[in-house]
């Protein structure tokens, strides 16, 4: 994360600010988000692509910020679990997550946050999701000391909160940009 | 009595759970200092290697390298255990496994720091690997550690109690078996990291993350050689502990070091790879059990033999010797015992403390022997169990002093909730219910150095803003210890959690304890919090009592007022309450501390103290599996697990144990293996190869929590965070005999191994 002479500023929109920042050509988003950006809540668990601490949305598709190149992200869009809460409170599913005990250590739980809200925001609305849909959802993030029992409770009450009044995509809760 | 009931007991998260959901927590990579560098250890890429030279000349002409450090830096050795301190920072002469840390580079940023890694030149004298615990225990041409005993061997413990011998004599039973338990490890999602820092007055001050600052600090002390009142440690959230993180690691003390020689704060951060080659996980174990019963099914000696791979150190390699024998007392009463322990040390990774420490081994041994047992005997397996409880109030065999064990609770709320009685023996071949129980220390009777500081304490400060701080040495790994504090303050007090700060685990700030490792913190600092809280409560209400002209009992604390218990319409605010007490008193504000009891918890002789704890859990699962004969898969289609903890202060984090432990286990049983190759390299040293469970792979996890309070612990309460392990894997190799009737004493449990049983299986059946 140095910043060479290699470093090329990038344009990024991270939780509906716009932001200029520069990045080398290997550097990964997550270390931009991090360490230019001061945005640590998105963790690194492996640096490698399997755990999912680092997942992020980059265009509304969650990706891991660990194998994800910055230079590549030029325009887009990202949201981190920076941008989940507003002044005016916790998004339902962050509220969810602290009412069942879904967090222990906390450490997998921005990159399960934001698999959550994908999850969220993309399925089908008509009925409530299985325990197994939200688990599929989530199973590209590791966590060790839940055993996922009160993660996967936690989202299918955020699930029944959001209920069937809003459409795809467009069902942000308070404060999801 | 003041108190809220409400809060203790109630449903009730984490106290600090929106700053984990915001991602406002902030954990040790999350530091950064100004002018910080970074650094990267150079580890042995042999098994066993002497070391012939290291050049970092190359290295140090590098742009941006700031210093390069060697084993002559550090040549202090250091280790958990007192008696065992065989580690150092960097290999002084030998290198004893892959992974080894031979050297330590700062620099300007990572990218620098790696490319300087690389520059640094060592050569290696191969020497010969011992990899197979047996062959090393064998073996007296070939010693990992010089000055140690012939053979490789750590520890070796031989302990008799009763005449087994003459119990196996006249048993009408006698089970006679081996069995194998495989290196697993803890793989917390957060890896080690630590930063150290020197400020303009010398004071370095190291943020890792640890579970044990108190033992750190020590530790930098004497390898640093310098006085520990110049060393500060936070310890920041740490992302997840498991025992991982449980000693000092080469990290902490060379980031320290780096940073006393750079003058700038230095930060090293492990790789996913490295966390996999600290390790310090489950030995690999192979045990050979004895076991015999009479007719009725009752238990009347146990002898086991234990041989546990200790990789290239001794971590906590001593006690886990004795764990390895000690905990198996007990909860069945259990009339002889003998057993015969050994760790020998390997080229390996270091094995060490994960949870359950020591005694998940051999109670998956003694957990199948049971069922072997039950099926022999036709006895209905949770019966079997019922039949041996040692009962409360009690002493084992091995003379470990046990009050409360809630373990027929457990039995009963597993058999009811699994529908046991009406589903057992008659569900289709291929699906299957297996039944296993435990018990866990709350914390060791004695500290890892022998010391007469309390083992916990508090101290407690409330203001005039109705505020309350805990300052309190204890280390939040996840477990919820900070919450556990905050709760009983609530409760004494009545104040919100929400008005509660707990500042922990700052050897600055905070007074001593011992750190978040064998489950002792709910039992030992809960007793700490408890006894502050009551006396500045006390205080509170001598205070109002005077201004109401009442007598100080008839003052209750509760909902955020202070009430007259003979006028309850008279209240007042508790901030106005807490005016009164700092106008009465000059400050509000009171400690706690916690020993544990010295009398009658143990036996008198040599290791008698290991396996002695204020109070003790119990737990009992029921798995069902489904398995797959052609394919030889194992589904855990679900765990039933009851735990008593005494008491639950908190439901929801208990129950977040339960549901981790019976996952942690399940992994252990299924999917998980930290082994290495012919060469000592690991084979699985990422997330993808060492699987441990996804959402997917998890079964759902019914948790009872059952409470069978004790006398020594706060409110009742005892432990919750490894208990639950234990018993969950025996209960999935005995689901796995009731589905299909082979038995899987290897483990984990493969399909590969599943598949070779059924063959096995189907030839007897066709001599037959
Ligand atoms: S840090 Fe990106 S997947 Fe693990
Ligand atoms: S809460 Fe610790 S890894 Fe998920």
């Amino acid at each position: 994360m140095s910043e060479g002479s290699d470093a090329q500023p990038i344009s990024l929109t991270v939780n509906g600010e716009p932001v200029t920042v520069l990045a080398t050509p290997s550097e990964t988003l997550l270390e931009v988000l991090r360490y230019r950006l001061g945005l640590t809540g998105s963790k690194q668990g492996c640096d490698k692509g399997d755990c999912g601490a680092c997942t992020v949305l980059v265009d509304g598709r969650p990706v891991l910020g660990c194998l994800t190149l910055a230079t590549l992200c030029d325009g887009a869009e990202v949201r981190t679990v920076e941008g989940l809460s507003t002044a005016a409170g916790l998004h339902r599913v962050q509220a969810a997550f602290v009412r069942h005990g879904a967090a222990q250590c906390g450490f997998c739980t921005p990159g399960m946050l934001m698999s959550a809200v994908r999850f969220l925001e993309t399925r089908e609305q008509a009925r409530a999701p299985t325990r197994e849909e939200v688990a599929a959802a989530l199973s590209g993030n590791l966590c060790r000391c839940t055993g996922y029992a009160k993660i996967l409770d936690a989202v299918i009450d955020a699930a029944a909160e959001l209920g069937t009044r809003s459409v795809p995509g467009s069902n942000d809760a308070e404060g999801a940009r | 009595m003041s108190g809220s009931p409400s809060v203790l007991g109630g449903r009730h998260g984490r106290i600090d759970g929106a700053e984990q959901v915001t991602g406002a927590a902030r954990f040790a990579d999350d530091l950064s200092l100004p002018r910080m560098l970074h650094a990267r250890i150079v580890r042995s890429p042999h098994a066993h290697a002497r070391l012939v030279r290291i050049d970092s000349s190359k290295a140090l002409s590098l742009p941006g390298v700031h210093a390069v450090i060697t084993g002559r830096d550090l040549p202090t050795p250091y280790g958990i255990i007192p008696w065992t301190t065989d580690e150092h920072v960097f290999a002084v002469e030998r290198a004893r496994y892959v992974g080894d840390a031979v050297a330590a580079v700062a620099a300007i940023d990572e990218a620098t720091a790696a490319r300087a890694v690389a520059a640094i030149e060592v050569e290696y004298e191969v020497l010969p690997a011992l990899l197979d615990p047996e062959e090393a225990a064998r073996r007296t041409d070939v010693q990992i550690h010089a000055s140690k005993r012939p053979g490789n061997l750590t520890k070796q413990v031989d302990l008799a109690f009763g005449d087994v011998d003459a119990a196996f004599a006249e048993a009408p039973l006698l089970l006679e078996n081996d069995y194998a338990f495989h290196g697993t490890t803890h793989a917390a999602i957060e890896p080690h990291c630590a930063l150290a820092q020197v400020d303009g007055d010398g004071l370095l001050t190291v943020w890792s993350a640890t579970q044990v600052p108190h033992y750190l600090h020590r530790a930098l002390a004497s390898v640093l050689g310098l006085p520990a009142r110049r060393i500060r440690v936070i310890q920041p959230p740490v992302g997840g502990g498991f025992g991982g993180k449980s000693e000092p690691f080469d990290l902490e003390l060379a980031s320290a070091l780096l940073a006393l020689r750079t003058g700038r704060p230095v930060k090293i951060l492990y790789t996913r790879e490295e966390v996999f080659l600290a390790h310090r996980g489950r030995h690999p174990t192979r045990i050979h059990a004895r076991t015999a019963f009479d007719r009725d099914g009752h238990l009347v000696a146990h002898d086991a033999d234990l041989l546990l791979d200790g990789g290239a150190y001794a971590s906590f390699g001593l006690v886990t010797t004795y764990y390895a024998g000690q905990l198996t007392s007990l909860p069945y009463r259990l009339p002889a015992y003998r057993y015969r322990s050994r760790r020998v040390y390997t080229n390996k990774p270091a094995c060490g403390p994960k949870r359950g420490h020591g005694a998940v081994q051999p109670r998956f041994a003694m957990e199948v022997q049971l069922d072997r047992a039950a099926v022999h005997l036709g006895i209905d397996p949770i019966e079997l169990r019922r039949k041996n409880f040692i009962g409360e109030n009690t002493r084992t065999v091995n003379e470990l002093r046990v009050g409360s064990l809630g373990l027929l609770a457990c039995l009963d709320a597993v058999e009811r909730a699994s529908g046991w009685k009406e589903r057992r023996g008659r569900l289709p071949r291929g699906r299957g219910l297996g039944v296993a129980a435990s018990a866990y220390i709350s914390g060791t009777n004695y500290p890892i150095y022998p010391n007469e500081m309390p083992q916990s304490a508090v101290q407690l400060c409330a203001d005039r803003s109705g505020r309350v701080r805990v300052f309190a040495g204890t280390s939040d790994i996840g477990q919820g210890s900070s919450t556990m504090l905050a709760t009983i303050v609530a409760a004494e007090l009545g104040v919100e959690l929400a008005d509660i700060r707990v500042v922990a685990a700052d050897t600055d700030l905070t007074p001593v304890d011992l750190g978040a490792y064998s489950s002792r913190i709910t039992l030992m600092a809960g007793h700490a919090a408890m006894d502050a809280a009551r006396e500045v409560a006390s205080m509170v209400r001598r205070a109002v009592a005077k201004k109401w002209e009442a007598s100080p009992k008839d003052v209750s604390l509760a909902g955020g007022l202070a009430i007259d218990i003979c006028d309850p319409s008279r209240t007042m605010p508790l901030a106005d309450a807490f005016v009164l007490a700092e106008s009465a008193f000059g400050t509000l504000g009171a400690v706690g501390s916690y020993n544990t009891p010295k009398e009658g918890i143990h036996g008198d002789y040599r290791g008698g103290t290991i396996g002695a704890t204020p109070a003790f859990s119990a737990t009992a699962h029921v798995a069902e599996v489904t398995v797959d004969e052609e394919t030889g898969d194992v589904v855990v289609e679900k765990i039933w697990c009851a735990h008593d903890c005494g008491k639950a202060l908190s439901p929801l984090l208990v129950e977040g144990q339960i549901e981790g432990s019976c996952y942690m286990g399940f992994g252990e049983a299924l999917m998980e293996h930290h082994e290495t190759d012919a060469a000592g390299r690991l084979v699985a040293p990422d997330l993808l190869d060492y699987r441990i469970p996804t959402s997917l792979d998890t079964p759902f996890i019914a948790s009872t929590i059952v409470e069978a309070p004790d006398e020594n612990g706060p409110y009742g309460a005892k432990e919750a965070g490894e208990g639950p392990l234990h018993s969950s894997i025996p209960a999935i190799a005995n689901a796995v005999f009731d589905a299909v009737g082979v038995r899987i004493d290897e483990l984990p449990i493969t399909p590969e191994k599943v598949l070779a049983a059924l063959d096995k299986q189907r030839e007897e059946q066709h001599r037959r």
